[in-house]
């Protein structure tokens, strides 16, 4: 959003772009510290992979390995399988699920009418939400990599090519599910019906998106309605990355997609973006 | 669409509202007022519960949008108001509720590097008496410490025109006079103030001028001590006679009074002659002259509703609590 200035010059316009910027960075400061000190998004978001991982350890792995061949070769550990799902989930959990509670929350106790009454541009705003959640959703998938290799055991990708894909996949995914975050806040009518509103949404797709259930198994039209969504994209990204190449051949097309994979991330950052930047208000004028 | 504001006068009012209209559907929340705000003015609304107050307040703050009429605050329609604008006034909104997992003085410093020239953080937290609470999370405050902390985030940003919407709801005693101090240095430092408050000992305290809105319409407007009419403030000399009888006269020589009191009973005796029983003088004080202003505008509004109701027997006209 541009600022109109009405009183002065241009050199004020270039100063208030300029502190957008540097508003929306020490928002990013803010709004981390305020993550880590609300117990709710600390549980719920940051440490729910975590707990997901560690049960289906738990649960499934005396059943064996998953993937083997025939013959007794190849496979891997049920962590290491889940793993690359816990990522996606951990980054669609910090984007969309923290951020439209959060901000249906800011906007039902009068959090965003007080900012709305201060110079902060809801430019600023964005940026601070955003980069609270890249911070957040980074600091998690470095600490479920760290356990994967240092608890469960798993063998971590080596070539610098493969955590290329890793850096794209998180960054495109991340930002596109903050977006969808902020534009789904706009939905639930208060802020004690938002984790009602939310809390479904997320969890369905979990299911459906090869986070929970191995998404091979899965009937195809389910596959489907799945890959209309970013969950799955994020998923099979992180899959890519994570899993022997021998796993490609239980994807839908027998390959990894990483150009489609790309392509639906971008498409659903746009579509984030656009829905947040038409939704977002700092308050319900006239309501 | 933004029409580029002239350059302001400094005797150019900062706040000017002509023949202002809200209405949400068939209500009409605000309905026709004009009043001005002159520079380094405190300025009290004054006025029931669902007067209108709050709703102009929010079209004055850029919060709500008017239905039609002029408004101009510091030179700009509110309705346009860029962060420029913004970035000149204060708002303390009505009590808010946010979670407050943030101290005192961390909330206070993320909302001074919101401004480009903030006051001290340290001088503002002292200023409404929080320095004991300044590393305290604000979720572990008390209502009116939380108030306080409300206050102080309006005016960090050092604004030219301060918003205070009833301040001071939850504050004990001591905290509100400690506040009114406060208020009073923000306006000699040429602060312009518009409060909405329900203790008209604080608007008293801390007006200039005053407008009394009832039913979305402005009753009346004047100097703090001038509001009502000379006739509202006219004094009361009230005494029991010998007979426990109880006396009222409204005089403008409430002196001469007393004193043809005194020297009727003089004459009297036994006990406490010449002396009055239970002898006030009683000065309205701006409650006294608000009530009645707002009983007077009731009992007109009813008799025109119930004038109406009885020519047209049509039973949907607005009734008044």
């Amino acid at each position: 959003m541009t600022t109109l200035d009405t009183t002065t010059g241009t050199g004020s316009i270039r100063s208030a772009r300029h502190g957008v910027l540097r508003l929306g960075l020490a928002r990013v400061y803010y709004e981390a510290r305020m993550y880590f000190r609300t117990p709710d998004s600390v549980f719920f978001t940051f440490l729910f992979p975590f707990i997901m991982l560690a049960i289906f350890t738990a649960a499934f792995g005396s059943a064996g390995n998953i993937g083997t061949a025939p013959d007794g070769s190849g496979g891997v550990s049920v962590g290491a399988y889940y793993l690359p799902g816990m990522l996606a989930a951990g980054m669609l959990l910090s984007g969309v699920q923290n951020l439209a509670v959060d901000i249906a929350g800011e906007k039902s106790d009068g959090t965003l009418k007080r900012l709305g009454g201060t110079p902060l541009s809801p430019l600023s705003y964005f940026i601070g939400k955003i980069g609270m959640v890249l911070v957040t959703g980074a600091i998690q998938a470095a600490l479920l990599i760290l356990v994967a290799r240092f608890v469960l055991d798993i063998a971590l990708p080596t070539e610098p090519s493969t955590w290329l894909t890793f850096a794209w996949v998180f960054l495109f995914g991340v930002i596109a599910c903050a977006f969808l975050g902020i534009a789904l806040s706009a939905l639930p009518r208060s802020g004690k019906s938002a984790t009602a509103v939310v809390i479904p949404i997320v969890l369905i797709l979990q299911f459906i998106s090869g986070v929970y259930l191995q998404f091979y198994v899965l009937p195809e039209w389910m596959q489907n309605v799945a890959s209309l969504f970013p969950l799955k994209w994020m998923a099979q990204g992180m899959r890519s990355v994570f899993l022997p190449d021998s796993f490609a051949s239980l994807e839908q097309n027998g390959s990894w997609d990483l150009p489609l994979v790309a392509l639906n991330l971008g498409i659903w950052l746009v579509v984030g973006l656009v829905l947040s930047r038409v939704t977002f208000r700092w308050i319900r004028k006239d309501s | 669409m933004t029409t580029t504001p002239e350059p302001r006068n400094s005797s150019d009012p900062v706040v000017r509202v002509r023949n202002l209209h809200k209405s949400y559907g068939a209500f009409e929340a605000v309905a026709g007022i004009s009043f001005d705000i002159r520079p380094g003015e405190t300025f009290a609304l004054l006025g029931p519960n669902g007067a209108g107050k709050s709703t102009v307040i929010e079209i004055l703050e850029g919060y709500r949008d008017r239905t039609s009429g002029e408004v101009s605050v510091l030179g700009t329609d509110p309705q346009h108001g860029g962060l420029d604008w913004k970035a000149r006034l204060g708002i303390v909104l009505q009590s808010t509720g946010e979670s407050g997992n943030v101290t005192v003085a961390e909330q206070l410093a993320h909302f001074a590097s919101l401004y480009p020239n903030p006051r001290d953080v340290t001088e503002v937290i002292a200023a409404v008496g929080l320095e004991e609470k300044a590393k305290t999370r604000i979720s572990r405050l008390s209502g009116g410490q939380r108030r306080r902390v409300d206050v102080a985030l309006g005016i960090i940003g050092r604004p030219e025109l301060l918003f205070l919407d009833e301040p001071t709801t939850g504050f004990d005693p001591e905290a509100r006079h400690q506040f009114w101090d406060l208020v009073r240095s923000l306006k000699s430092e040429g602060t312009t103030i518009l409060l909405t408050t329900h203790y008209l000992d604080e608007a008293a305290q801390l007006g200039d001028r005053a407008g009394v809105i009832t039913g979305g319409r402005l009753i009346d407007i004047g100097a703090i001590d001038e509001i009502g009419g000379a006739e509202a403030r006219v004094p009361l000399v009230r005494w029991r006679d010998a007979a426990g009888q109880s006396h009222e006269i409204r005089t403008d020589q409430p002196g001469r009074v007393v004193a043809e009191l005194v020297a009727a009973s003089v004459g009297a005796s036994g006990k406490g002659a010449g002396e009055p029983a239970e002898l006030e003088v009683i000065r309205p004080s701006l409650e006294d002259v608000y009530l009645g202003l707002v009983r007077d505008d009731r009992a007109e509004t009813t008799a025109a509703a119930s004038a109406a109701d009885s020519s047209t027997s049509d039973d949907s006209t607005e009734v008044l609590a």
